[in-house]
């Protein structure tokens, strides 16, 4: 028998190439630097092209079912692909500014998102904890990549405590589940809790620090405390893929455990989902009000996203699931571009939006088409998005739920457009510098245009989710 | 009808893309075309429907439709833009773009059949206003802009959660207007849906309590932007009513509570407005409130629930484009040359201005709605029809007029009349060439429909049988 037959290495294929290239870029040493993110991006659509081919063959398993090849995965990794490639376009300047520019930064982005593919592919526990863990260490690394600067090491440092904590607990929810079935595979995982009571307390045994583990992954209240911390610590490019791509690999696993082996146990999960959602909502909005540097309003906002996001899990029904695939696609490409037009500019005070209008009119505009979105308002995809959500929650007769989260895009208006009211002030002397490269343009101008575009026409996010959960 | 939305944001994109001394007559060129295309559809065949797949996940479709009702707002929207525009001159590109995507924004409003798209098109005019206010306004115009933004935006949070009501609740899953008049919900379901789009509408509007933010925005706002505001955007929340909530919720509209509070809300705004208005020292702020009044006769005349009244109501938001855009305008004009809006800075401006003092005078007449002018003609048929609904709220009304008359006339004598009482005053610049000519179509139209106002009534006759027709029992 071979050492690995084709199909499983098929299964893996665009997380192999974008292995490979990272370990490509750490034998790397140019002039300039501006060879690595084209690297990365000629890797990228390498992998991009594997995950294409990869549609003509879905469900095929590889790894003796670790592994699967289906819809779902391959639009969590197309997201994924999205951001680091957008994180690695914007951090060349970035990083040439702080004179880090170093091959091992992109390497790094490469390891984390080849993790993210094992997480969002696997159908095994200890494949997606290795996946899990490749992504939270390639992070630690990368949070903490201004070595000179303390804050970035304090952050790296808090993120990785925090971080390894929740990796304890998701692993001891794993141990459980494998005690309670003897497999780690979530289809006999699956035949093996058939019998069993939708709210058997061995099961919530499992369930609660399992999906708790989750929780701090995609960073939703109560477990965000390291986020505004890591957030603001990090390069900000990091920054723009961890709150994106991240995020998305967690719920792409959480998605895959909590609506496959554990989806008939939903009374047990249910509660912890809908108080996360809430206490999300609450919390990041909150207290995002008051933040005077944009970096940690943002950060507190991606929580408040997060708990919108929840929203669709609390919903539960094919709605409410296929309005979280489009909400996750769009948050993406909105806050990767709110993040980089941050990394762009020296220093990220909301104050220091002040006058950009009129010194950086180009950049300014894109932010506004990113925050108009953030905000949820039309014609813009965060509209879309929103409203999907909305419905689905309707639908599934959680009204409470809805209005809740209403009553929040009001609350949210506010420090979004606490921004564009900074913008649209005179400028002062000093005003804050931006600094753009052609590929930050192009991909900052393509999330701003593509924000705009899916809010005017959803319909091919709207497919494509659907496609997904076939 | 798409040309006229996509001559629109074409022309955005054009002014921004263009030179900078192109700009303002890129703009006027995109504003002209859009008014020449909304003429030949008003000449064309009634009523138009425009229909193309927008997004069949969630049932919502591009559907555009014209009649009598919605052709006369998007003329006036096409008329004001163009009016807007010729009166800024020399404004940064990104000023003509926002007036031009504001101006698609409203068209889409007035023409949009599907909920959705009307939602989006409602809601995309905040932006533009935002910045036009909030760049371009005068000292205090980031708060103004801000207070506009957050009160529309949550009234907008509302009324999505009634349009999400309607979609749901009918069980039809569409957001066709037609298809959704079919459905029938129970009276419990449509009564809180009403509400819920009320207060969308109502903080548009403005209604009574919900009115705070008109003053300040009206009066930071650049004139183009007071212009659309006031001539335009108002529109929009009586439209709404007009369109989504009479039609769909009949039950809850002929409803005596409601009935009841919205007539008693559109009286109490009527003659509080006035009266506010008589104690005003800014010249914008007085125009503003004096809207807050007018407005309140167009939602008595929509909630008098006969013919006659909501007729009449349609023709008096024409008028009350027209005459407030006109006030507008002037006021701009005025404050180009003084800089100051303050009434007391003002006075005798007749003899300095003869020219302005007979336009102004003319808008102040339609304004009050003395016969052989238009605002006559609408507040004549709103009291009609809301002495054949409720005697007594023609009694009431009546007494705005007489108010509205008390305060006008008191803006004119301290402004236009009586002796120079500032030096500066004494060598303003009458009415340019430009001034004149933007002037002079606003006129010519209040003088129309206050002469001939049988064109227009023949307009709105159908649309308006058909929404009576929901709403006999």
């Amino acid at each position: 028998m071979p050492f690995m037959a084709v199909n499983d290495f098929f299964s893996i294929l665009p997380a192999a190439v974008i292995a490979l290239f990272g370990c490509a870029l750490l034998l790397m040493r140019f002039e300039g630097g501006r060879v690595y993110p084209m690297f990365v991006v000629v890797g990228e659509v390498l992998a991009g092209v594997g995950l294409w081919r990869q549609a003509d063959y879905v469900g095929l398993v590889g790894f003796q079912g670790s592994i699967l090849v289906d819809r779902f995965g391959i639009f969590f990794n197309s997201v994924c692909l999205a951001a680091a490639v957008m994180a690695a376009i914007g951090a060349y300047r970035y990083l040439k500014g702080k004179d880090e520019d170093h091959p091992e930064f992109y390497a790094l982005i490469l390891f984390a998102q080849s993790g993210m593919y094992l997480m969002v592919s696997g159908t095994e526990l200890m494949t997606v904890f290795i996946g899990l863990e490749i992504t939270a260490i390639s992070f630690y690394a990368l949070t903490g990549f201004l070595r000179v600067e303390a804050r970035s090491n304090e952050a790296a440092l808090k993120y990785l405590l925090l971080g390894a904590f929740s990796s304890a607990l998701l692993l001891y929810g794993f141990s459980v589940l494998y005690g309670l079935t003897g497999s780690t595979r979530y289809l006999t995982i699956t035949s093996m809790l058939a019998n069993r009571l939708p709210n058997d307390p061995l099961i919530l045994l499992a369930i609660v620090p399992i999906v708790l583990g989750l929780l701090f992954k995609v960073a939703a209240a109560p477990l965000h405390m390291w986020a505004p911390d890591a957030y603001e610590g990090a390069p900000t490019p990091v920054t723009a893929y961890l709150a994106t791509a991240s995020k998305v690999a967690a719920f792409g696993l959480l998605m895959r455990l909590l609506l496959g082996p554990l989806h008939e146990f939903r009374p047990s999960w249910e509660a912890i989902v809908g108080v996360a959602a809430i206490a999300s909502l609450t919390i990041g909005n909150v207290a995002a009000i008051t933040q005077s540097s944009a970096r940690r309003m943002l950060a507190y906002s991606s929580v408040g996203h997060a708990g919108y996001i929840l929203l669709g899990l609390v919903a539960g029904n094919q709605a409410g699931i296929e309005a979280m695939l489009v909400y996750l696609l769009v948050y993406t490409l909105m806050t990767t571009g709110a993040f980089l037009v941050l990394a762009a500019m020296e220093r990220e005070g909301v104050d220091d939006f002040r006058g950009m209008l009129y010194t950086h009119p180009g950049a300014a505009m894109l932010m506004i088409v990113f925050l108009v979105s953030l905000a949820g308002l039309p014609p813009t995809a965060g509209f879309m998005a929103k409203y999907t959500i909305f419905l689905a929650l309707i639908e599934a007769r959680q009204h409470w739920y809805a209005i809740v989260g209403a009553l929040y895009v009001a609350v949210s208006l506010y420090y979004y457009f606490r921004m564009v009211r900074e913008m649209t002030r005179t400028p002062e002397d000093g005003a804050v510098g931006v600094e753009m490269s052609t590929g930050w343009r192009a991909a900052v101008g393509t999330a701003a245009i593509l924000t705009l575009g899916l809010g005017l026409n959803p319909e091919p996010v709207f497919a494509w989710a659907r496609s997904a959960l076939k | 009808m798409t040309m006229l939305l996509a001559i629109a944001i074409v022309g955005a994109l054009a002014v921004l893309l263009a030179p900078r001394r192109f700009a303002w007559a890129l703009g006027m060129i995109a504003t002209a075309a859009v008014l020449g295309e909304a003429i030949v559809l008003a000449t064309g065949d009634l009523p138009l429907t425009e229909r193309q797949v927008w997004i069949p996940s969630i049932g919502a479709q591009l559907l555009w439709h014209l009649d009598g009702i919605s052709l006369l707002f998007v003329l006036l929207t096409a008329l004001m833009s163009l009016l807007g525009i010729a009166a800024s001159p020399g404004m940064p590109r990104l000023f003509y773009a926002m007036l031009l995507m504001l101006e698609a924004g409203c068209l889409g409003v007035f023409l949009a059949q599907d909920l959705l798209l009307f939602f989006i098109c409602f809601e995309a005019v905040l932006i533009p206003m935002y910045f036009l206010i909030g760049i371009w306004g005068a000292e205090q115009r980031r708060y103004a802009a801000f207070k506009f933004f957050l009160y529309t935006a949550v009234g907008s949070v509302s009324l999505l959660v009634g349009i999400m009501a309607l979609y749901l609740q009918s069980g039809l899953r569409t957001f066709e207007l037609p298809v959704l008049l079919t459905a029938s919900l129970p009276l419990g379901t449509e009564r809180l849906i009403f509400w819920a789009l009320f207060l969308g509408f109502a903080i548009k509007i403005p209604m009574f309590p919900f009115h705070t933010w008109l003053p300040d925005a009206h009066t930071q706002a650049p004139t183009a932007g007071s212009v659309m505001l006031a001539a335009v955007m108002l529109k929009m929340g009586t439209y709404g009513f007009l369109r989504i909530s009479l039609p769909l919720l009949p039950k809850a509209s002929i409803d005596a509570s409601i009935v009841q509070a919205l007539g008693g809300l559109s009286l109490v705004a009527i003659l509080y407005g006035a009266m506010v208005c008589l104690a005003q020292k800014d010249w914008k702020r007085l125009i503003a409130y004096s809207s807050v009044s007018h407005l309140g006769f167009c939602t008595l005349g929509l909630f008098s629930l006969n013919s006659t009244g909501i007729a009449g109501s349609v023709i008096q938001q024409l008028n009350h484009g027209i005459s407030t855009g006109l006030l507008f305008l002037l006021a701009g004009f005025a404050y180009e040359r003084r800089h100051t809006r303050t009434i007391a800075e003002y006075g005798g401006l007749g003899k300095p201005m003869p020219g302005f003092a007979l336009v102004f005078g003319l808008a102040m007449l339609s304004s009050i709605g003395v016969p052989l002018l238009n605002g006559f003609v609408g507040e004549f048929t709103i009291l009609r029809g809301a002495y054949l609904a409720r005697p007594w709220w023609a009694a009431v009304a009546v007494v705005g007029i007489v108010l509205s008359a008390a305060y006008m006339l008191a803006l004119y004598r301290y402004t236009m009349l009586g002796p120079i009482t500032h030096e500066e005053n004494r060598n303003l610049p009458d009415l340019s060439l430009r001034e004149w000519a933007i002037a002079a179509p606003l006129m010519a139209w209040a003088v129309w429909i206050g002469v001939r106002p049988d064109w227009y009534f023949h307009l709105v006759e159908g649309p308006v049988e058909q929404i009576m027709g929901r709403l006999r029992p």
